[in-house]
């Protein structure tokens, strides 16, 4: 399979040479939380959320401001059809790929697919999307709380998380 | 992304990483973990290829309900392409990761936030 990237050292070097003297922490945590899923699969909502900047297109072909209801985190209809969702990202390798695939980067074709099959058993009234920001303190005490927040008001049971 | 997933985790709701950028999700420590092995972009699959594409998924999917404790990783059975070079080639001075318009608004949002921590906004 070969070796993968260590993007903390590479990015580490990079900006060095970009002339940033600081580098960026990483968030470590010795513990790690677990929670067991309750109930099958295909009785379960699945959630789904993503920091690939994804935007929604109108029925009306204009482009929807994706406001954030607290901090960094949006959310939009989870039933909004896959050919109207598109990512405005720019932080992706631009140079091996790209994201015109909607399913590449957000499941959400193959995750209604799923619950047509009765693999899953439904998906959530909403999913949430993340702009990436600096501060971690602020992720952990405003964002997360905020995604775990519309996850409860949906009766989500477990949740598929793409970062790009 | 990894902090949410942890997040979540804490307060009762399983969880599933699907990501390109293995060392950045192990160094934080996530409960379930699908690697693809792949440029950052596409953690879910190759663009439009469906049956990998479910595959993926369907991997994050059986994480969910076969793991019995933290910190599990699975990598996705795939090669992204005989030719390497972009493992090698991404983050270097030859192939900036960020040009032009790209970078311009890399550099607003920082300065964005480095004015809103001064203001304590942050």
């Amino acid at each position: 399979m070969g070796d993968y990237v260590r993007y903390i050292e590479k990015t580490r070097e990079y900006y060095l040479s970009e002339g940033y003297e600081r580098p960026y922490e990483w968030a470590h945590f010795d513990e790690i939380p677990f929670t067991r899923l309750r109930k099958p699969l295909s009785q379960c909502r699945i959630g789904l959320v993503t920091t690939s900047d994804i935007a929604v297109i109108e029925a009306d072909g204009s482009k929807r401001t994706m406001e954030p209801a607290a901090g960094n985190v949006y959310s939009f209809e989870g039933d909004i059809p896959p050919e109207r969702f598109y990512s405005r990202s720019e932080h992706y390798d631009t140079h091996a790929t790209h994201l015109d695939d909607v399913n590449s980067y957000f499941p959400v074709s193959r995750l209604r697919e799923l619950v047509g099959e009765g693999r899953i058993g439904s998906l959530a009234a909403r999913f949430q999307g993340l702009y990436t920001q600096y501060s971690q303190r602020r992720t952990s005490m405003v964002d997360a709380p905020e995604v775990l927040r519309q996850c409860r008001e949906d009766g989500v049971d477990a949740v598929l998380l793409t970062p790009i | 992304m990894s902090l949410v997933a942890r997040h979540l985790e804490e307060n009762g709701i399983p969880t599933v990483i699907l990501g390109c950028a293995r060392d950045i999700v192990e160094q934080c420590g996530v409960p379930r973990f699908v690697f693809a092995d792949f440029p950052l972009g596409n953690p879910c699959g190759k663009p439009f290829d469906v049956e990998m594409q479910r595959h993926i998924v369907g991997m994050g999917l059986e994480l969910l309900e076969t793991a019995t404790g933290p910190g599990i990783i699975v990598q996705a059975p795939y090669v992204w392409s005989d030719d390497t070079s972009w493992k090698r080639q991404i983050f270097t001075q030859e192939q900036p990761f960020l040009e032009g318009e790209a970078k311009e608004h890399w550099l607003e949002s920082k300065e964005e936030y480095r004015q809103k921590k001064q203001a304590g906004l942050v």
